[in-house]
């Protein structure tokens, strides 16, 4: 009796190791997307599911069922992690700039078949060659963004705006928010400072830290997506951030709050890019995916919900989504940089070598503990 | 002194409701603002349940909670008894500290180290993924086993030991004793444990967080990865929800708890009277 339990339980112990390398049925095809948090249009708020939108187009058009497993992270270096660890296989990720060129230059990403993703011809000219990937093999812009500096005209005299010495503005000592995390912090005060961002000098970050110490005492907090409430409630009157979350404060700032946004002369660009990473499964389907995300409809109502910029001409250009955002909004969002490929290589954060890295962390606990 | 211990009660219940009273309040707010109360509206819950990819990922920390508990529980129950069955006072200390492990290790080490496992044997099988639903199954059964086998354990050894000799010197088998006579007696236990596991398997981040593969997140993970945005509102939507959903869990445990102590009494009486007679 105790023997054939024993027996049973190791049975189902064993099964269930075996089905570790379970398979999904046969005639539904698996796509998985891996991709930022709340970074597509979900259905929410009346808006378009994309992800729907696609499962049923696909099935239409190709008369094969598909499913869409959409999975969020949060950060470049926790999808980095996870794909690195080869316990996953994802077919379609959506990582930033500098690591695109860490994965591409680690061989982590396949090299991209454009015959499937005729949509492309719609992304701006301007945001081909980008340095972290000079041949335009692995990635298909999905979002770009600038950092500007949000301040509240409440408090804040607009004599006193205009570049990154606001942030360092004494008047306004207490009220200012500070990025909490090293390379957007430092970079502000690089910009400030005129200073390379991709220095591998450590004079160059020495430099930094020391503004960024004389700005510690005015500084109310170091804050990441705290930034929301604490301009949008008024407790905080200047902050840096992206031009596309400015409008998420504006959208909460409390009644006798006013907030602004400016762009600083010299700043970060980021762009954010669909990608098909080595592990990828499906990858005519995961290129089809890309393509239908880059048509009309989906690409406008992502756009609407993320609220960054577009680098689709399908969406820039269409008079009905110019209109929904408004003249103001157009102005900010879309800054119009003719030069932006120009601006971008020049300015924009790029990965560091290791021992740079290393040492900005030291200096930013420094700071932090301090 | 008494009203200053009146006061120190009640400034523990402030620090410890305060927050989800914040949170509930603010599910019913119509705007996205933390800071103003703009106006009642039930908007964050038409949102949430609009949101197939939340939704999803309730179902999916619903159904892992509830297998998780569950089997944990049943081989939990077995491992108490097994423990508690064992002659030699040293075997059983032994594996009493090897069954503790899982506890007092942190959660990032069980996490990593799980994963590194999995990742291994996966590579051992030849499989292109090696995380899935299974793997978080086995991780969240791994960290609350340990768990249940406290909380039967207990029961075990306050168990009266001539019952179920009693039992099977009526004729009982040992199966049928086990379950006639030692089940009812250590109910209690296999029935926190259950709650216990279920809830340690609903919260868990960490563990997750390092087992989970493609296609299967859980609401911590999700919640987690909302951060490069804004957190919506529709989440305190979903934890308003899921604070009454375990408090009416909670009551009804409790509830069931009272009556069976009760009812263990009434019992233990009428057996006192019995004897006494």
């Amino acid at each position: 009796m105790k023997k054939l339990l024993s027996v049973l339980l190791i049975a189902a112990m064993l099964l269930a190791c075996a089905s570790l390398a379970g398979c999904g049925s046969k005639d539904v095809l698996t796509l998985n997307v891996y991709n930022w948090g709340e970074y597509i249009s979900d259905g929410s708020e009346g808006s378009l599911d994309t992800i729907k939108a696609f499962e049923k187009w696909y099935e239409a058009e190709y008369g094969q069922k598909v499913k869409v497993n959409y999975t969020t992270y949060a950060s470049n270096e926790d999808m980095y992690a996870k794909l690195s660890s080869g316990a996953v296989s994802y077919d379609v990720i959506v990582p930033s700039d500098y690591m695109i060129a860490r994965m591409a230059g680690e061989g982590m990403l396949l090299p991209l078949d454009f015959a499937n993703i005729p949509n492309y011809q719609y992304i701006d000219e301007s945001f081909r060659g980008l340095y972290y990937d000079p041949q335009d093999l692995y990635s298909v812009p999905y979002t770009y963004g600038v950092v500007g500096v949000i301040w509240n005209a409440a408090v804040v005299d607009e004599a006193d705006t205009g570049g990154w010495d606001l942030l360092w503005n004494s008047k306004y000592g207490g009220q200012i928010l500070q990025f909490n995390n090293a390379r957007d912090a430092f970079g502000t005060a690089q910009y400030l400072l005129g200073l390379d961002v991709n220095s591998a000098d450590k004079a160059v970050w020495d430099e930094a830290l020391a503004k960024l110490k004389e700005q510690s005492p005015l500084v109310k907090s170091y804050v990441m997506d705290e930034i929301y409430n604490m301009m949008a409630s008024g407790e905080a009157a200047v902050g840096a951030y992206y031009a596309g979350d400015y409008f998420t404060m504006l959208d909460n700032q409390a009644e006798d709050v006013d907030l602004r946004f400016y762009y600083p002369e010299r700043t970060n660009y980021f762009v954010d890019a669909m990608c098909i990473p080595s592990c990828c499964q499906h990858k005519e389907l995961a290129e089809i995916f890309i393509n239908y995300m880059l048509s009309e409809e989906p690409a406008i109502a992502n756009a609407e919900f993320i609220y960054y910029a577009s680098p689709n001409s399908l969406v820039y250009e269409n008079e009905d989504y110019l209109e929904e955002l408004g003249e103001e909004t157009v102005e900010i969002l879309y800054p119009g940089i003719d030069n932006f490929s120009e601006l971008y290589n020049e300015f924009a954060y790029r990965n560091l070598d290791a021992d740079t890295l290393a040492y900005l962390t030291t200096l930013w606990e420094t700071l932090k503990i301090a | 002194m008494k009203t200053a211990s009146k006061i120190y009660t009640g400034l523990v219940m402030v620090f410890l409701f305060a927050p989800i009273a914040i949170l509930l309040v603010f599910s019913f707010n119509s705007s996205k603002s933390l800071s103003v109360f703009s106006e009642f509206s039930l908007h964050w819950y038409e949102e949430l349940f609009r949101d197939s990819v939340t939704l999803g990922a309730v179902r999916n920390t619903l159904v892992l909670a509830v297998s998780a508990a569950v089997i944990s529980t049943v081989m939990g129950t077995a491992a108490a008894v097994g423990i508690h069955k064992l002659r030699s006072r040293y075997l059983r200390a032994a594996l009493d500290t090897v069954t503790n492990i899982p506890m007092i290790n942190p959660d990032i080490i069980t996490g990593i180290s799980l994963m590194l496992m999995f990742v291994f044997v996966g590579r051992l099988f030849g499989a292109a993924t090696s995380l899935n639903f299974v793997t978080m199954l086995i991780a969240h059964v791994t960290f609350c086993l340990p768990y249940v086998i406290l909380q039967v354990l207990p029961k075990l050894q306050q168990m009266d030991k001539a019952l179920p000799e009693a039992a099977m010197d009526l004729g009982c088998t040992p199966l049928r004793a086990f379950v006639k006579v030692e089940v009812p007696e250590i109910l209690p236990g296999i029935l926190t444990g259950l709650i216990m596991a279920f809830t340690l398997s609903l919260d868990d981040f960490v563990i997750s967080y390092f087992t989970s593969g493609n296609g299967f997140q859980t609401l911590p993970i999700r919640i987690y990865n909302m951060t490069k945005k804004t957190v919506t509102p529709k989440m305190y939507a979903l934890a308003t929800i899921i604070f009454f959903v375990i408090l009416f869990l909670l009551l009804l445990s409790n509830l069931s708890d009272a009556d069976t102590a009760k009812a263990v009494k009434e019992a233990r009486k009428k057996r006192k009277d019995k004897r006494e007679k």
